[in-house]
C-alpha cells in the first residue's frame, strides 16, 4: 500500500510497447499533454523578457553548480543559524535512515508528506513503512496513485495516467482503508471528488506531528527554502506539523534571495502554465517559540544519491540545472506515446531520460536504453526554461553506453564497459528500434521542434551533427536518425572524435 | 566519513575542471530581463491607478473575488462581505486595525499562541492585510506582520479576505515584490484559492486551502472619486 517501486521494471521498450497498445493511457496522455502545451506557450508568450531569464535561469544554476561546495556550506551555516539543522546523506539508504531515525525520535508513527520527487527517487515512503511509520501522500495525484497502490507518471500530474471513473472507483474502495472512507454516493465530477480528498486528508492535517517535504529551490545566502505548489496541501505540511524534515537534492540551492526573481518567473510559467501558481511557502529555519508560526523542529536532509556523478560529468552536468517543470515531457513525442511508466523511475520523459542514466549509472538493461528513448528532436531543449541542452546530453550517453568511457559511479571514477554484445546494448537497441517503428513519434517531435526552433537554433560539430542536422532538415528526421545509429553500429574500428573535444563544445555554458 | 565529508569531496573531484582560481561570482549570470513588465512597470501605463487595475484584473483571472473601495468604505464592505457569505464567526489576526471590522457582526476569534488547527477549522472566515501584492501577477504576499497572523490562519478557514493598500502595497514585478521582502519572516504567495488539475486536467477551485478568497483594494483617493 505504500504505492509500488520502480525496481524490475521492464527496459523501456517493452514497457513503452505495453503502454503504446493501452490506449485510454494513450488517450489521457495526448489530451493531457495537448492541453498543457498550448497553455504554456501563451503564459510564456506574456513575458517578452522570456528569453533573457531563460539565459539568467542558466546561468545562475550554472554558477551554482560550478561552486555546489560553496553554495552548500553557506546554506548549511545559514539553515543552522536560524535554528534548522543540516544533514547530508550520500545515498538513498543514508537519506531513508535519517529520515527514519527523526521520525522515531518524536515517538510518531505517522507523518504527512507534501509530494517530492526526491523522497520518490529514493523510495522513502517503503523505507518508512519497513520501519512501522505510516506515510500519507497529500497532494491529491499522489494521493490517487497511493491509494491505487500505483506508479506516478508525470512530474507534474502523476495520475496524468487515470481518468475520473477509475479515480472514483479507487477513492470508494481505499479510502476506508486509510481514513476517513468516501461518502457511498461519490460520482465521478472532479470537484466531488476534490472535496472527499479534502475532507479525507483534513482529518490527517489537524492531527499530524511530523510532515515531510522536498524544496524547489533554496537560497543559500539566507538559508530559505520555498515549496512551490497548487491545492495548499503543501501549507498544512510546511505550518501545522511541530516537526518538518525537507529532503532536497543537493543541486536545488541557488546562491541569492535575489535568484528567486528568475525562478519564481520561469518555474510557474513553464510548469503549470499560470503567471503565478496558487500558493508559494518560503521559510527559514525553525520557529522559536511556542505559538510561533510553524514547526519549531526543522531538518534539512541534503542529497547526493548519484548527484555527484553526474556533476563530475562535464557534458552531463547540465541536467542538475533542472527546475522540474515537466515542460520537456508535455513537448515529448516519445513520452506522449510511450507514458510514464516506461522510463522506470521517478523523472520520466526526457529529463528522465538523461538523469535516471546519470543517477543509477548505465549498468542495467532498462538504465542503458533511456538514452535511446528519444528522437532526439530538439523539442525538450527549446521549452526547458534552464536550456538544458538534452539532446547532446542523450548523444553523450548513448556513447556512453556503446563504447564505454570513464564515469564517475558513487562518487569513483570508473571505467564503464562497452555495452557491446551484451544484455544492456540489446536493450538500447530495442529503444531505438521502438523509436524508429513509430514514424509518429519522429514526425510529431519534428513539428513540435520546428514550432519553437527560432528561439536558439544552433549546430554542433562531431557526433552530435546528426541530430543537429535532424532538426535543420524537418523532412527527414527519422533517416538522419538511422544514418546515426548505422554510423555507431557500423563503427566498430573506433575512428571518432575524442573525448577531449566533447568537454570543450560544452563549455558554451547554455544558450548564452 | 561522516556524510558532509563524503558528499562535499565528492563534489570537490567532480569539480576538478574549475579552476582553482575561479570564484563564484566570476561566473558570469546576464540579468538581461526586466524589472518590471511593459504592461506595469513604466512608462504613461505605470501610474499607481493603472498598476492596481492590472492587479485587479490578474487577481480576477485566477478567481479571486476583487472588491476596490475607499478607506471610509472598508468597514461597512468587510460587514457586508461578512454577512453575504452567512459567516458566523471571523478569525482576527493580532494587529488588524479594529476599525476594520467595527461594524461586523459575526463573532471575532483571535488567534492565540495556544490556538489548536483544529480549532481553526470551526472559524467561518479569516480578515487579513498582506506585505506586498503583485500587479503582473495577482499575487498577495503575506509575511507574518501585523494584521496578518501566522500562516495557518489563512489557511484552515474556507473563506479568506486580504485587504491590500493601494498604492502603497502594490508593486509591479516579482523582483520587485523579493525586494521589499524579508526572507527571515515565514512568507506565503497567494495567488487566488487552491486549485488542482489533477483530474483529467479539469481545473478545480479549492482543495486544502480557502476555496474563496476575496481580495479587498483600498484605495487613497477612493476609486472614481
Ligand atoms: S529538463 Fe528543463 S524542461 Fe525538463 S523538467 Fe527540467 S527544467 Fe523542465
Amino acid at each position: 500500500m505504500s504505492g509500488g517501486t520502480f525496481l524490475g521494471m521492464p527496459a523501456f521498450p517493452e514497457a513503452a510497447a505495453a503502454a503504446v497498445r493501452d490506449t485510454r493511457l494513450r488517450g489521457n496522455l495526448r489530451h493531457a499533454t495537448g492541453t498543457i502545451r498550448a497553455k504554456r506557450a501563451q503564459a510564456v508568450a506574456e513575458l517578452p523578457d522570456w528569453a533573457g531569464l531563460r539565459a539568467a535561469g542558466a546561468a545562475i544554476k550554472d554558477r551554482t553548480l560550478r561552486h555546489l561546495d560553496h553554495y552548500l556550506e553557506r546554506l548549511e551555516e545559514a539553515v543552522t543559524a536560524s535554528g534548522g539543522t543540516v544533514h547530508w546523506a550520500a545515498d538513498a539508504a543514508e537519506a531513508n535512515r535519517i529520515v527514519t531515525q527523526l521520525v522515531r525520535a518524536t515517538g510518531e508513527s505517522e507523518v504527512v508528506k507534501v509530494k517530492s520527487m526526491a523522497t520518490q527517487e529514493i523510495g522513502l515512503n517503503a523505507a518508512l513503512e519497513a520501519a512501522g511509520i505510516r506515510a500519507y501522500e497529500t497532494d491529491l495525484a499522489e494521493l490517487i496513485v497511493q491509494l491505487g497502490d500505483d506508479l506516478p507518471s508525470h512530474i507534474l500530474v502523476p495520475a496524468i495516467h487515470r481518468n475520473r471513473g477509475e479515480i472514483r472507483d479507487v477513492f470508494r474502495s481505499e479510502m476506508g482503508r486509510w481514513g476517513r472512507p468516501a461518502p457511498e454516493d461519490l460520482s465521478e465530477e472532479p470537484a466531488e471528488l476534490a472535496e472527499a480528498a479534502r475532507l479525507h486528508l483534513r482529518e490527517k492535517f489537524l492531527r499530524a506531528k511530523v510532515g515531510i517535504s522536498g524544496a524547489n529551490f533554496m537560497v543559500a545566502e539566507t538559508g530559505t527554502l520555498v515549496v512551490v505548489e497548487s491545492e495548499g496541501n503543501g501549507r498544512m505540511c510546511l505550518t501545522l506539523p511541530e516537526t518538518l524534515i525537507s529532503v532536497v537534492g543537493i543541486e536545488k540551492v541557488v546562491p541569492t534571495w535575489r535568484d528567486l526573481e528568475v525562478f519564481l518567473q520561469l518555474l510557474p510559467r513553464s510548469s503549470t502554465a499560470e503567471r503565478m501558481n496558487p500558493y508559494t511557502s518560503m521559510w527559514t529555519g525553525a520557529a522559536d517559540a511556542e505559538g510561533a508560526d510553524g514547526p519549531r523542529d526543522f531538518h534539512l536532509v541534503l542529497l547526493d544519491n548519484g548527484r555527484t556523478d553526474a556533476l563530475a560529468d562535464t557534458v552531463g552536468r547540465q541536467a542538475l540545472r533542472c527546475i522540474r517543470c515537466s515542460a520537456c515531457l508535455n513537448v515529448c513525442p516519445v513520452y506522449e506515446r510511450a507514458g510514464g511508466h516506461a522510463y522506470g523511475s521517478a523523472y520520466p520523459g526526457p529529463i528522465g531520460a538523461i538523469l535516471t542514466p546519470q543517477l543509477r549509472g548505465t549498468v542495467t538493461e532498462l538504465d542503458a536504453s533511456l538514452p535511446y528513448a528519444s528522437s532526439l528532436c530538439g523539442a525538450c531543449y527549446e521549452v526547458c526554461p534552464v536550456a538544458i541542452d538534452i539532446p547532446q546530453v542523450l548523444v553523450h550517453l548513448r556513447e556512453r553506453v556503446v563504447e564505454g568511457g570513464e564515469a564517475t559511479v558513487r562518487g569513483r571514477r570508473t571505467t564503464v564497459r562497452p555495452a557491446r554484445g551484451h544484455a544492456a546494448e540489446r536493450a538500447a537497441m530495442r529503444a531505438a528500434r521502438w523509436v524508429f517503428e513509430h514514424p509518429a513519434a519522429l514526425r510529431a517531435g519534428q513539428r513540435l521542434a520546428s514550432r519553437t526552433r527560432r528561439l536558439h537554433p544552433r549546430r554542433l560539430p562531431g557526433p552530435g551533427r546528426a541530430w543537429t542536422a535532424s532538426r535543420e532538415l524537418p523532412e527527414v528526421p527519422a533517416e538522419s536518425f538511422r544514418d546515426w545509429w548505422l554510423r555507431e553500429r557500423g563503427d566498430d574500428g573506433g575512428g571518432r572524435k575524442g573525448r577531449g573535444e566533447r568537454g570543450e563544445r560544452r563549455d558554451r555554458g547554455g544558450d548564452r | 566519513m561522516s556524510g558532509r565529508e563524503v558528499v562535499l569531496g565528492r563534489i570537490r573531484r567532480a569539480l576538478r575542471d574549475v579552476p582553482r582560481s575561479e570564484a563564484p561570482d566570476d561566473v558570469p549570470v546576464p540579468r538581461e530581463y526586466a524589472r518590471a513588465h511593459s504592461s506595469s512597470g513604466t512608462g504613461a501605463a505605470g501610474t499607481s491607478e493603472a498598476l492596481t487595475g492590472l492587479l485587479a484584473e490578474n487577481l480576477a483571472d485566477y478567481r479571486a473575488v476583487v472588491h476596490r473601495t475607499g478607506t471610509d468604505g472598508l468597514s461597512p464592505l468587510l460587514c457586508r462581505l461578512l454577512a453575504a457569505r452567512g459567516s458566523a464567526t471571523v478569525l482576527v489576526p493580532p494587529g488588524l486595525p479594529p476599525h476594520w471590522l467595527k461594524a461586523t457582526d459575526p463573532v471575532r476569534i483571535h488567534d492565540r499562541a495556544a490556538t489548536t488547527a483544529r480549532e481553526l477549522d470551526s472559524v467561518d472566515s479569516v480578515v487579513t492585510g498582506c506585505a506586498v501584492a503583485i500587479a503582473d501577477t495577482g499575487t498577495i504576499v503575506l509575511d507574518g506582520g501585523p494584521g496578518q497572523g501566522r500562516r495557518r490562519i489563512t489557511l484552515i478557514p474556507d473563506h479568506h479576505i486580504c485587504v491590500v493598500r493601494a498604492p502603497e502595497q502594490v508593486v509591479a514585478s516579482v523582483p520587485e515584490a523579493l525586494e521589499r521582502l524579508d526572507p527571515a519572516r515565514p512568507l506565503t504567495w497567494i495567488s487566488g484559492p487552491s486549485a488542482t488539475s489533477d483530474i483529467e486536467l479539469d481545473r478545480v477551485e479549492g482543495v486544502h486551502g480557502p476555496r474563496t478568497l476575496e481580495v479587498v483594494l483600498v484605495e487613497e483617493p477612493a476609486p472614481g472619486g
